[in-house]
């Protein structure tokens, strides 16, 4: 056996019933990254703990076998090893170690990060205190903490998003582990700090020769570190093979349409994407034969809903369970359906050159005040918002995009009022009507402007009301506006849920009874209730799964140019603002930094702030000589910053950068706030062709 | 039950007629859902709700009226229930107790109570007694258990000093003790919503100030404060009056920690995104309080009150044991384990304690209710 672990034919039942990991195969060669891919339900994080016999109650490896090859050559079969037994204990930590995707709560916040790496080491090695120390240390500066000594003793609570991921990472590799489980480790982490993340994971798996099984969603994420990928559908893998085989050359349906989902930085950006219908079904539900075939496109009613699909070996270690593959490969013809045809159509844009904004924000503050003492007195202000002007134009999409903590989301709630802005105007210029400031509305009108500005938020969970059924949730806006009947809000309702593509038999359940993405789909369709001209989406795919976000976004097309809607997309997913915006705003500390057209934006950055964070999107291919990678993070905007907010953390910035504030300035529609921007030749995005699907 | 739609790939609901389930049950049906799968929550609701059908009708199920004494059974231990009894014509179903044969012990003057099986006290269902009136209206004389023959003695609890009954007190007892709880959890609720909901809707310094003074109130020590006021009652003041002015006492304390609960959720929701979208429907404050926000903790602030009755209870108990709450002639379990104040008496006659096992199981079950339905109140969470 070369393998460090091979998996065969592992079953995970939960409930005694429920096949969650069904039959599934892998191998994982010592030295290679494995990454795993599939949406969220298909038994990723599943298998990862079943290789460390740590599934949560009541789930429990069935069947299959998971050996793991000794130092000494023997064999140990995990599956069969009881979980609680001190050769598990072993395993666990000393030989297979594991990092997650929300390091807070695999730290302890009541220990220092020095005490829990050293824990890990006294536990699997006989070393003292001291010894121990020194290598936590050491092992600290090898993960890239800045100030390891110091850092040693600090508490969880102390370092930023990045710092504790690398502290988890450290404490998952000072035993040095033979193999590294890494379940989306990266997956809430701003792009620059992720980019920063998977170099060093590249790094220390060159450096130490250790196997690495990395989850993920995000197919640029693969491109970036695998040596090979397993593609992962309903507890099987559907696909495997070396990276470049398979992102070149797809095979499987559900891989192609998970590339063809994803958003394309070459060519034109908006490009309608090729969403994989429907959604990943409760494993409880697993349809019969291959389960994929009720969203699968090559489909054939004659064989895919009833026969067990077998695994096709391609050549190149290129392996692939799909009929049109098979024994019957003739009976297919593997033809990808053709972009909807509303999608396509959303996709043309109606905005005239000429037209005045529909909306122009100048200057506007929100400065939260920080307040200490019993009487509550403010002791300074955190500036997430800091004199900010733009133009939204009618019947456009304008992206607004930068790393968290940068603003964009208060600029958002404050343009529709949940935040009372300090200073400044917005005006907002309906055709047929007088331009009105918001700031300045009372009354009758400030309840019209609410009508005509409306919000998506980024939890769907969250936003619905679980008291409520679906068509009060959505009737509601109407209900207060108290113009309609009921029975003609009832239509409504009916006529908005059918728009957003859901049943208008589901007025009448409750919210907890759909999956994520029909809940987006009815904070929409309630967004759209009171027929506004613009609509602020704060986040409002990030939440879901790829082929659903997918989904989500040609709807929300489509909806623009059947109802002349205007959006403003807060994100910080560069791929989905490129697919879906016409202009993109840069956003830092409080400021926007440059605001353009998406093709110059892209294509012609002129802030180095945005050409750090088209570097960072993962999946480039770029040679890594040559990649800019952002150290540090957003400054905190509670401080007043003397000259450029973004100096400190950037390649290029001169003494004269910290000295004067830079100003939005620039002509042709395309600002940027940086005083070297006319002598820098930045890179633009580059071309993701190794993405590309054959 | 949703099915997998094969062609669409989406997961459908059931035929539209069928309008229960998943998805349609509101609220409150998920809630129940849930707590009925909370066994020992079930079974404190079961035990609860029997509490209070007792205390209802203490008449109708106490053997004795509460005044009946006699002295000659003064302390007479607890009978023992025999089943039936074999008088010649082989065993019989016939539930009995045995009547006392008493001693006295010249030399330490104390009285000795012996079975005499020669006397068995014929039990029945249903038997006439002491009249009284039901619900305080409807008069009739039936019990539902006692002996066939109306005077014989019959103590399964035990008698007290002056031969009384001890379960039929300890059933009166019920009525008291059961109700002042609710009425002073009711006006702790009252205060407490009122208090900590302008706390957490206003905050700045009102919340401040509220929750200081929130801590200093539970930073006095209770027994004294509380002795303290119900010294203040004069002893002229009829019971009935006591029993309210006590209740009174008991919620100065209790509206404190149901001040911090709703405050807590207050503070929670405002910042929820479905109360922001409520904003931006348009709605007023009155609205997003009483069609948003309130639906939304009303089950957690239902949980916290059933975990906020057996505090009273027991603040009750302690006071009436003192003998600084209620007086005789009202009866509470408070009120009766007065008699057990001295370690002499609870040597020679244990059976006077018996009052306060009805204070545990009343206490307990109210808290594994209040626990299924903590549990219960966030029927979302898997």
């Amino acid at each position: 056996m070369d393998n460090l672990i091979e998996i065969r034919d592992l079953r995970v039942t939960f409930a005694g019933a429920i096949d969650v990991v069904n039959g599934l195969d892998l191998d994982i060669a010592p030295g290679k990254t494995l990454c795993l891919v599939g949406e969220s339900g298909c038994g990723k994080s599943v298998t990862a703990k079943a290789i460390l016999q740590v599934i949560d109650h009541p789930g429990r490896v069935s069947g299959g076998s998971i050996n793991l090859r000794q130092p000494d050559g023997s064999v140990l079969d995990i599956a069969k090893t009881k979980p609680t037994s001190p050769v598990m204990q072993h395993v666990r930590g000393g030989d297979i170690a594991m990092i997650h995707q929300e390091p807070m709560s695999f730290l302890s916040p009541l220990y220092t990060i020095g005490n829990q790496i050293s824990e890990a080491l006294m536990l699997h090695r006989k070393v003292g205190e001291k010894a121990a120390r020194a290598e936590g240390i050491r092992m600290l500066e090898e993960v890239g903490m800045p100030d390891p000594a110091r850092r040693y003793d600090s508490y969880t609570f102390q370092l930023s998003g990045g710092q504790r991921q690398r502290a988890m990472i450290a404490m998952a590799l000072i035993n040095k582990p033979r193999l590294l489980i890494a379940d989306e480790p990266t997956t809430a982490l701003d792009v620059t700090t992720q980019a920063n993340i998977l170099d060093l994971l590249a790094r220390l798996q060159r450096d130490t020769g250790m196997g690495v099984l990395f989850i993920t969603h995000d197919l640029g994420v693969v491109a970036e570190i695998a040596d090979e990928v397993a593609v992962m559908y309903l507890g099987k893998i559907v696909e495997r093979g070396p990276v470049r085989e398979v992102l070149e050359h797809p095979k499987h349906p559900y891989t192609r349409g998970l590339l063809a989902s994803m958003p394309r930085l070459d060519g034109d950006f908006k490009a309608s994407l090729q969403a994989i219908r429907g959604m990943v079904p409760p494993p409880a539900l697993r349809p019969a034969g291959c389960p994929f075939h009720p969203r699968c496109d090559w489909a054939r009613a004659d064989m895919c809903g009833h026969v067990q699909v077998l695994e096709t070996e391609l050549g190149h270690d290129h392996m692939v369970a799909c009929h049109a593959y098979g024994p019957q490969a003739h009976k297919f013809d593997r033809v990808d359906r053709p972009v909807a045809a509303a999608a396509a159509a959303a996709a043309v844009k109606v905005r005239e050159e000429s037209a005045a904004p529909l909306l122009s924000v100048r200057d506007i503050k929100k400065h939260f005040p920080i307040r200490s003492g019993f009487f509550q007195r403010q002791t300074g202000a955190v500036r997430a918002v800091d004199a900010v002007s733009l133009d939204i134009f009618p019947g456009e999409t304008l992206g607004l995009v930068g790393e968290s903590g940068c603003g964009k989301s208060t600029l958002g709630q404050t343009i529709v009022g949940l935040h009372r802005a300090d200073s400044g105007s917005m005006r907002f210029a309906e055709d047929d009507r007088p331009a009105v400031d918001l700031l300045a509305a009372r009354g009758a009108e400030a309840r019209r402007l609410r009508t005509d500005i409306r919000m998506i938020f980024q939890d769907p969970t969250g936003s619905l009301n679980p008291r409520m059924r679906v068509r009060n949730i959505i009737g509601e806006v109407l209900q207060v506006e108290g113009q309609l009947s009921d029975a003609e809000i009832e239509a409504r309702v009916q006529a908005l849920l059918a728009k957003v593509g859901l049943s208008p038999d589901y007025a009448q359940r409750y919210p907890h009874a759909f999956s994520g993405g029909q809940r987006q789909r009815i904070a929409i369709a309630r967004a759209l209730a009171s027929d506004p001209r613009l609509v602020i989406a704060d986040e409002a795919v990030s939440a879901l799964d790829v082929s659903v976000q997918t989904q989500i976004i040609n709807m929300m097309k489509a909806l623009q140019a059947e109802m002349g809607l205007t959006y403003l997309f807060v994100s910080h997913d560069l791929g989905v603002i490129a697919n879906i915006s016409d202009r993109v705003a840069v956003m830092y500390a409080g400021r926007i930094v440059e605001l353009g057209s998406t093709e110059e934006i892209f294509r012609n950055p002129q802030h180095p702030y945005t050409e750090a964070l088209l570097a960072a999107i993962p999946g480039r291919g770029e040679s890594a000589g040559g990649r800019i990678r952002l150290g540090g993070h957003v400054p905190d905007v509670a401080g007043r910053i003397e000259g450029c907010a973004f100096a400190d953390r950037c390649p290029y910035a001169l003494e004269a950068c910290r000295q004067v504030r830079p100003e939005l300035k620039g002509a042709g529609g395309h600002l940027d706030a940086c005083i070297r921007s006319e002598e820098l030749h930045l890179r633009p995005v580059a071309s993701n062709e190794t993405l590309v699907p054959a | 039950m949703s099915t997998f739609d094969e062609t669409t790939g989406q997961v459908a609901p059931a035929a539209k007629t069928h309008q229960r389930g998943r998805g349609f049950d509101g609220h409150w049906a998920l809630v129940w859902q849930k707590f009925l799968r909370h066994r020992l929550g079930v079974a404190g609701g079961v035990v609860v709700i029997l509490a209070y059908v007792v205390a209802a009708i203490p008449e109708f199920l106490a053997p004795v009226t509460l005044e009946a004494y006699n002295p000659a059974y003064s302390y007479a231990p607890p009978q023992t229930l025999h089943l039936g009894r074999d008088e010649g014509e082989g065993w019989q179903f016939r539930p009995h107790v045995n009547a006392y044969k008493s001693e006295i012990d010249y030399n330490s003057g104390r009285r000795t109570f012996v079975d005499d099986e020669s006397q068995p006290v014929d039990l029945g269902l249903f038997v006439e007694g002491e009249s009284y009136n039901l619900f305080g209206f409807i008069p009739t004389n039936r019990h539902l258990f006692g002996p066939v023959i109306e005077g014989q003695p019959f103590f399964l609890f035990g008698a007290d000093r002056l031969g009384r009954d001890i379960l039929s007190r300890t059933i009166y007892g019920t009525r008291i003790s059961m109700t002042i709880g609710l009425i002073g959890v009711a006006l702790s609720l009252v205060f407490g919503i009122l208090i900590g909901g302008i706390s957490g809707l206003f905050g700045g310094v009102t919340d401040n100030v509220i929750q200081r003074l929130i801590e200093f109130i539970q930073s006095v020590p209770a027994i004294p404060l509380w002795i303290g006021l119900a010294a203040a009652i004069p002893a002229s003041v009829p019971p009935l009056q006591v029993y309210f002015l006590i209740t009174i006492i008991l919620s100065v304390l209790g509206w404190t920690s149901l001040a911090r609960v709703v405050r807590g959720r207050f503070l929670a929701m405002r910042n929820e995104d479905f109360v922001k979208a409520a904003r931006l429907d348009g709605c007023g404050p009155v609205r997003i309080i009483f069609r948003h926000m309130l639906p939304s903790f009303l089950s957690h602030i239902i949980a916290t009150v059933s975990l906020a009755i057996p505090g009273m209870i027991l603040a009750e108990t302690a006071l009436s044991y003192l003998g600084i709450g209620l007086r005789t002639p009202i009866v509470s379990w408070g009120v009766l384990l007065q008699e057990a104040q001295n370690v002499r008496t609870i040597a020679s006659a244990p059976w006077l304690l018996l009052p306060g096992a009805a204070v545990v199981v009343a206490v307990l079950a109210l808290n594994f209710l209040g626990d299924g339905l903590r549990d219960a109140a966030d029927p979302y969470s898997d």
